[in-house]
């Protein structure tokens, strides 16, 4: 037995086909998961080489990106969509491989449904052209997100070439403030370390408030690694996972269940492995958090005031909170609570989620959204949203004013038809701040599904744990 | 894949940190496979919001028009992995951007299309960024055989790059039908660890169809 291995250690060995060059090596990947904005041209080049798809079995695909939300939408999606969508419904049976498409009780964001359905296990290599394809690490996966070549290689090969990255622990120590969710967690990490930190890393979350955390709170963690500037990002499973992963539609079952059990109880990093970086956080620091910038590292807890460029020493650094301030019309050194919004966003990979959407609709339960703010909610995926309606949380929205839509990525990737007007403000759960990110000249602040229904009621940003119940 | 070995082009600066790949080209340029990216490329601030274009942006002025390089500020391309940044850059005329640091997914989508990502350390990428913003001639020579930059004044910046990669792109390698060499190790490797992981592989069919009832 080797000693001293960190989780990682373990995945990456037993995941070597062979060393290509020095340093470099071919991995095998254990799932692969296609969407339909970043494969269409993947499948075009397969069948220029007239290659074909190695193994259909390891892979899966849904529609997620671009399809209508819209309550009732059909199979048609929405205009803009239709060829991409239409593609996935011409390359998937043409390479053997199963669809979920838009009307299928499975479809949704596929970050949210490859945990869901078992498709991401424990110690598994998974992939999918997409940067939040770390969500996958909640469960234990070893998952990262791939460009449009790579995936066309993990078609024709079922395997991919990798650098192998340095290994970096964060761990988050203690209890959790009143109405401070995991997202507050991920968002107060990357404002103390900055957004290229996990650059040339991969990270295992941590500590005691890791451990205490449902499966769906390890996931926003693991979520957001890539706004910390690493590919992946994962927890070590534990029974919490086993739990989660018994009895999904493609976890192994039977004997096989108890064969992989056995495997996954010695995957996590032994006690005396060491680890590249290490950063360890303390919990009960942490407040609400809210993005006031265009990086998801501007970040402050919502008691706080904007930041003032005068008071920054460093030059580019004040040139660029500057720049932010001007592009999200803030006033330097004023308390961001109380800031108006337009548009409240409840959705994406990082935030929607059944508890997620229980958290929001506690804080919306008996209130009105603002007048003159439209709120969404989007559910990660069609199963979300049937188990949301049979615990009543679709009439607390709709009764509080909120839309209630169909599952999708949405106004968080904005490549649909739900955008931001231009010179809008949105508060959304999603994981990306950047300037025009959810359509041109929109304006973006991150916060937990807590603290965006509570500023949609409030019709400004708001501190939740005055609204609490 | 594009071959790269020596290219002299007009370098443009963006010395912004973090720029990201929603910047590069916004996701609303990625609906259909038709669409020029070229003309997509820093849609959000090349034009206005009527599609008209911004006179102040610096691909809208001569001599960046016709920019071959890039020189940017740190942690370039952070964000999205979409591939179609890389893209956008290739179609509007850039080769090669130099930058303190990429985000990993672009700096791989980079090599995958013959796009070269040169990495410098912070004080040469200055040297780069002040040089361009005084000079009246912005030329540089990039190439990938000797590992230098070059100005037209006689300047040489020498850089570092994994060998692999530097082979890759001066040869314009398939990757995949570098790797599809290696079935034989792909065969074995799955055959060996059927046995280990057998959850991993073996997977009922057409579950997908029956979920959907």
């Amino acid at each position: 037995m080797t000693l001293g291995e960190t989780m990682f250690d373990k995945i990456w060995r037993q995941h070597v086909v062979c060393e290509l060059a020095d340093g470099v090596h071919l991995l095998h990947v254990d799932r692969h998961v296609i969407q339909e904005t970043t494969c269409a041209q993947s499948f075009a080049g397969l069948d220029k080489a007239g290659r074909r798809t190695r193994d259909p079995d390891l892979t899966f695909a849904v529609v997620d990106h671009i399809v209508s939300t819209a309550p009732g939408r059909t199979g048609e999606t929405f205009e803009g969509g239709r060829e991409l969508v239409h593609l996935m419904r011409k390359n998937c049976p043409a390479h053997d491989i199963e669809l979920i498409d838009v009307d299928h009780p499975w479809q949704g964001i596929v970050h949210i449904i490859a945990p869901e359905l078992g498709i991401a296990l424990p110690g598994a290599t998974l992939v999918c052209g997409d940067s939040h394809t770390a969500t996958s690490g909640g469960v234990g996966a070893y998952a990262w997100g791939i460009g449009t070549s790579e995936v066309q290689h993990v078609l024709a090969t079922q395997t991919i070439v990798q650098r192998r990255p340095k290994a970096m622990r964060v761990s988050f120590e203690g209890r959790l403030g009143p109405s401070v969710h995991p997202k507050d967690l991920i968002l107060y990490l990357i404002g103390q370390v900055g957004i290229a930190a996990g650059r040339g890393y991969v990270v295992e979350y941590a500590g005691s408030a890791i451990r205490a955390m449902p499966i769906e709170g390890r996931q926003t963690i693991c979520n957001m690694s890539i706004e910390l500037g690493a590919r992946a990002g994962f927890v070590a499973p534990d029974d919490t996972t086993y739990q989660y992963l018994n009895g999904r539609p493609f976890s192994p079952q039977g004997r096989l269940w108890d064969e992989a059990l056995a495997a996954w109880r010695s995957l996590p990093s032994d006690p005396d492995a060491t680890f590249d970086r290490e950063v360890t956080i303390d919990c009960h620091k942490i407040r609400p958090q809210i993005t006031w910038g265009t990086t998801p590292q501007d970040v402050i807890a919502v008691d706080e005031r904007i930041p003032d460029p005068a008071a920054i020493a460093d030059g580019d650094r004040r040139a660029a909170i500057t720049r932010s301030l001007s592009y999200l019309g803030l006033e330097p050194g004023k308390p961001i609570e109380g800031t108006p919004i337009d548009v409240a966003f409840i959705g994406s990979c990082t935030n929607a989620r059944l508890s997620d959407l229980a958290a929001a609709a506690a804080v919306a339960r008996n209130r009105k959204v603002a007048p003159g703010v439209r709120a969404l909610v989007v559910p990660g995926s069609a199963q979300v949203k049937r188990a949301a309606e049979a615990a009543g949380l679709d009439k607390i929205f709709l009764e509080a004013g909120f839309e209630w839509r169909e599952a999708g990525c949405s106004m968080c990737v904005a490549i649909n038809d739900d955008q931001v007007g231009p010179g809008q403000r949105c508060i959304a759960t999603s994981n990306r701040n950047f300037e025009g990110r959810q359509g041109p000249q929109s304006r973006t602040h991150l916060a937990s599904p807590a603290s965006v229904a509570a500023a949609a009621v409030a019709g400004s940003i708001a501190d939740v744990r005055k609204l609490a119940h | 894949m594009e071959k790269f070995a020596r290219i002299t082009g007009i370098a443009a600066a963006f010395p912004k940190a973090n720029i990201d790949t929603d910047a590069i080209i916004p996701a609303q340029w990625l609906r259909s496979l038709g669409t020029d990216l070229g003309k997509g490329l820093f849609a959000g601030s090349r034009y206005d919001p009527a599609g008209k274009e911004n006179p102040d942006f610096i691909l809208n002025r001569a001599p960046y028009r016709d920019a071959k390089i890039i020189v940017a500020g740190p942690n370039f391309a952070c964000g999205s992995s979409r591939e179609g940044a890389v893209w956008a850059l290739q179609r509007f005329g850039i080769r090669c951007v130099v930058a303190p640091g990429f985000s990993d997914i672009f700096f791989e989508n980079a090599f995958k299309n013959g796009l070269l990502p040169v990495i410098l350390p912070d004080r040469d990428v200055q040297e780069l960024l002040d040089f361009l913003e005084t000079t009246n001639d912005p030329s540089l020579t990039v190439d990938l055989e000797r590992r230098v930059i070059e100005t037209l004044q006689g300047r040489t910046i020498s850089f570092t790059i994994p060998e692999a990669r530097r082979t890759a792109l001066l040869e314009g390698l398939d990757e995949i039908g570098q790797t599809l060499r290696q079935e034989a190790e792909i065969a074995a490797f799955q055959a060996r660890d059927r046995e280990a992981r057998p959850w991993i592989h073996r997977r009922e069919r057409g579950l997908v169809a029956k979920a959907r009832g």
